[in-house]
């Protein structure tokens, strides 16, 4: 019987067992940002340890960061996490990138771009968006400050194996459907809980197809399934991305490392705890009614009621969420007013995203009384979006364009919601609060359809607006 | 390093009902602008205690006087999920919570709150909802939970639970923060490097 890259992975990385019975696996790869660290490095300085493997830790900042001019920080407290970063990195010999390298971003944006994402690695980071990651055939995850500690100290952590679910998804996405709508789909089909104890192995050729930047998309949101770790086998998409990064192998050692990543795939007879079978034509574009990301239907659907479930549980859910978002039960979800639209975040605020939506966008206008703002996911990816001219064609439709951070998606920026102001928004979670107003609301959906909801004010299909089935259009 | 084994949780309880309770909620991404997490214990569940228009106190289970003193916290489906910031089992655990009794938890909030040494055991439904009752009813009623019997028990209920084996071992073995064995195992952690051609 074959296996899994989930498994190839596990064993290369097994230390041994704990004896708890966990295993104790070594963190290849290891993201730090500012928000989940310092901690972590104050406990190492009790204990009187210190790091590893200082060079397979690389750090850089972005939840705190302010978009409209990075070099101020928004408060002394943010300040202090600034300072504590940089010099939790200098005293520890950790690879930073700063803002003034030219490379910061959103950490799950940075690793990628640096070639430091590679396949058959394990990566961890204090954030659940680590998933992101396993888009190059990694096993990557989110963990808590106390095992950033651990990794730190013994570039090792003690985990517990999961189950391997195989989510294929065939065929041809319609025009007007993205990664992010597939991404909600198997979401909304699993639920927020679905994957709890599963790693999920994205396949099909519906993910063979997709860019790199897709699979990240996908892999992204594997944690709003409740999935710690989503992945995509290696192929010749991965290593063409990655070739002739700065962190990349070169000459003999890139093609030893091809070699050795193509083995990590999961074999054809490999086994799997569970698969779900998903056809690509069934995905319509997706948005989010409620407050938890699998509450999502197609833009051509009734915004649920509870009146139509017999389930006294999700009767509860149900008004619970219509009751937060203000949102009228068994009625369009298409038409919706918004306050703001958000184009960015680690799900998506990469220069495809951008290059997408501009296409649309341009000679197009923002609704009047619409905040959009639109914030590259790294300063590599706002420089490339630049020199496209891609910010300027944001700009001349009412969008403001931002320097790289998390803006946004979380809210620990200037950047937030006002009272309860909706939020078309392309980022990973509509919790209550999430977006920095504990009132404020989020409907989650790509970015094309969160540029849609700009120029029509309220909440869009994308095809309508733009005319996408037009091939004049898309082309 | 030697930490006590938790072997019993016994204290007074609260029901803080609902499902996906996410880690936003549980602390608010605001109170994160911290290089510590002293001082967590009084932002938990901030923005559902608190109105935030009028800054009122909410009808929130937390509000209730009743249960100031309660320990253990009794709640529903996937608790924990979506960030995983430790800083919500820590301000959790601040604020005087040393066990939860939930239907099932995100993972990377269950593996947390272990290593924090706050165990998180995993009731069904319908042996949760009687002991919920007696909580609310009697917001004194003695809570206990058991790890080496697997139960927890209030007045005359007692209710089986679970919790992945390898969480229990490690809490009742006194394991729980596991760095002191990681430490030991250094040997076994560089042969395991250098056979990773991409670590040097």
């Amino acid at each position: 019987m074959g296996k899994t890259l989930y498994q190839k992975v596990w064993d290369a990385h097994s230390v041994g067992t704990l004896s708890d019975g966990r295993t104790q696996l070594f963190i290849g790869t290891h993201l730090i940002h500012e928000v989940t660290s310092p901690q972590a490095f104050g406990m190492i300085r009790d204990l009187g340890l210190t790091v590893k493997y200082p060079k397979r830790t690389f750090a850089t900042i972005d939840h705190i960061v302010p978009t409209e001019n990075q070099d101020q920080p928004a408060d002394p407290l943010a300040a202090e996490m600034i300072d504590a970063i940089r010099s939790n990195c200098d005293d520890f010999g950790v690879t930073y990138f700063d803002l003034k390298s030219g490379k910061q971003g959103i950490v799950h944006v940075v690793g990628p771009e640096q070639g430091i994402t590679q396949p058959g690695s394990t990566i961890a980071c204090g954030d659940s968006h680590t998933a992101t990651h396993g888009a190059f055939g990694a096993i990557a995850f989110g963990i808590g400050t106390t095992q950033v500690r651990d990794v730190l100290a013994t570039q090792t952590m003690a985990m517990e194996k999961l189950k391997v679910r195989r989510i294929e998804v065939n065929g041809k996405l319609r025009p007007g459907v993205y990664a992010k709508d597939v991404t909600l789909h198997i979401i909304r089909l699993l639920g927020a809980k679905g994957g709890i104890g599963y790693a999920y192995e994205y396949a099909g050729d519906t993910f063979d197809n997709f860019t790199m930047e897709e699979r990240m998309t996908v892999c992204n949101m594997a944690i709003e399934g409740g999935a710690r770790c989503g992945y995509v086998n290696p192929d010749e998409t991965t290593f063409e991305f990655l070739k002739g990064r700065p962190y990349s192998p070169t000459g003999a050692e890139w093609d030893a490392a091809v070699e050795r990543w193509k083995s990590f795939a999961s074999d054809a007879d490999a086994e799997f705890d569970d698969i779900v079978k998903i056809n690509a034509e069934d995905i319509e574009p997706t948005v989010t009614w409620g407050i938890s990301p699998d509450h999502g239907i197609s833009i051509s659907e009734n915004i649920p009621s509870s009146a139509d479930t017999d389930d006294a549980e999700e009767k509860i859910t149900i008004d619970e969420a219509l009751a937060y978002m203000k949102l009228p039960a068994g009625t369009p979800i298409k038409g919706i007013p918004i306050d703001v639209a958000f184009i960015g975040s680690c799900t998506n605020g990469r220069l495809s995203d951008f290059r997408e939506t501009a296409k649309f966008l341009k000679g197009k206008k923002v609704a009047a009384g619409i905040k959009a703002i639109a914030v590259p996911g790294s300063q590599i990816t706002a420089i490339q979006c630049e020199k496209e001219g891609i910010d300027k064609v944001f700009e001349e439709a009412g969008f403001e364009w931002r320097a790289a951070g998390c803006s946004m998606c979380l809210a620990m920026n200037p950047d937030k919601l006002i009272g309860d102001q909706i939020c078309a928004s392309s980022s990973n979670r509509n919790f209550k609060g999430r977006q920095g107003s504990p009132i404020g609301r989020t409907v989650l959906m790509s970015p094309v359809m969160v540029a849609a909801a700009a120029v029509e004010g309220k909440i869009a299909d994308a095809r309508e607006t733009f005319d996408v089935e037009d091939p004049a259009a898309v082309a | 390093m030697a930490i006590e084994p938790i072997t019993k949780v016994t204290g007074t309880a609260i029901h803080v009902p609902g499902s996906d309770i996410d880690t936003d909620r549980i602390i608010p991404a605001r109170f994160m602008k911290c290089v510590t997490f002293d001082g967590l214990g009084e932002f938990a569940f901030y923005d559902v205690r608190f109105d935030p228009v009028t800054g009122e106190k909410t009808d929130h289970p937390l509000n209730d006087s009743r249960f100031d003193a309660a320990t253990i916290m009794l709640t529903g489906i996937n608790f924990g999920c979506g960030s995983s910031r430790e800083h919500a089992p820590q301000s959790l655990a601040k604020y005087g919570f040393k066990a939860i009794v939930a239907e099932s938890y995100a993972e990377i909030f269950f593996g947390n709150s272990t290593t924090l040494g706050m165990p998180c055991v995993i009731a069904k439904k319908e042996d949760l909802d009687p002991l919920k009752a007696a909580v609310e009813a009697d917001p004194s009623l003695e809570v206990s939970i058991d790890l080496e019997a697997l139960t927890v028990s209030g007045g005359d209920i007692t209710i089986p639970v679970t919790i992945p084996d390898s969480a229990r071992q490690a809490l009742t073995s006194g394991k729980y923060d596991p760095i002191a064995e990681l430490l030991e195992n250094k040997e076994k952690i560089e042969a395991t490097a250098a056979n990773l051609a991409y670590v040097e």
